[in-house]
């Protein structure tokens, strides 16, 4: 390749190489749907507790959702 | 005839982003559609502007309008001009708001979200107090209730060295 064409095609891709790290988070003002209530993570509060309560109980051997239990004194 | 080089290179500069909105720089110039017309900030110049980004899914916002009213009907006089931008980019989303919390100053509509790139703002709602000079005063992100006095007592000192 002549010199000529050299430093273009190398300046464009040096910027060609930003690629896929140029996809940015959203920006503040395009978080409409992220606000939804819907997109949180709990639902209906009585069918949390419901969960909540039936993990519980089938994890209760190791704690459920909260210190690991065993009752040997080992934690 | 411009270097291919030369212009290649200006093309890799062109992805750099928006310098960001801050105190002592002038405020980029927007034209937005608006129910009574375009709104222009050239065309507000000499007026104390406070711009302010907000949308319909934005909680501070509904808290931040009956407060701005306050202020544009108490400064309206004294020079002041409240702009909302609003950033929704489904108008019916702004409309059922404005028709639930009502403005009382300019509401502008931006759904492509070009200014708030432009002025490169970091958290909703934002707002820009732009003095008489055109030149960004203060910027503020967020909005709670005991930030209101901070922000009546900018508003009145701008309008105080307007004069």
């Amino acid at each position: 390749m002549s010199h000529r064409h050299t430093l273009s095609a190398l300046c464009v891709l040096t910027a060609s190489l930003a690629g896929c790290a140029g996809f940015h988070p959203p920006q503040p003002w395009e978080k409409g749907m992220l606000a939804k209530e819907a997109m949180t993570m709990g639902g209906d509060a009585q069918e949390q507790r419901f969960d909540q309560h039936t993990y519980n109980s089938k994890e209760a051997a190791s704690g459920g959702s909260g210190v690991g239990g065993g009752g040997c004194g080992c934690n | 005839m411009i270097r291919k080089s030369v212009l290649a290179l200006v093309f890799a500069l062109g992805t750099l982003p928006a310098l960001a909105i801050e105190p002592g720089l002038a405020a980029p110039e927007f034209t937005l559609a608006s129910a009574r017309g375009p709104v222009s900030l050239t065309a507000l110049k000499g007026k104390v502007i406070y711009l302010d980004f907000w949308a319909s899914w934005c909680g501070p916002c509904r808290q931040s309008f009956p407060w701005m009213n306050e202020m544009q009907a108490k400064y309206a006089a004294k020079g002041l001009q409240i702009v909302g931008v609003n950033l929704d980019a489904n108008r019916g989303d702004a409309d059922k708001f404005l028709a639930e919390v009502p403005a009382k100053f300019t509401v502008a509509f931006d759904p492509q979200g070009d200014t708030p790139k432009r002025y490169a703002i970091k958290g909703m709602p934002t707002s820009v107090l732009i003095g008489s000079n055109g030149k960004a005063i203060e910027v503020h992100s967020g909005f709670r209730a005991d930030e209101r006095q901070a922000l009546e007592e900018a508003i009145a000192s701008a309008l105080a060295a307007a004069r």
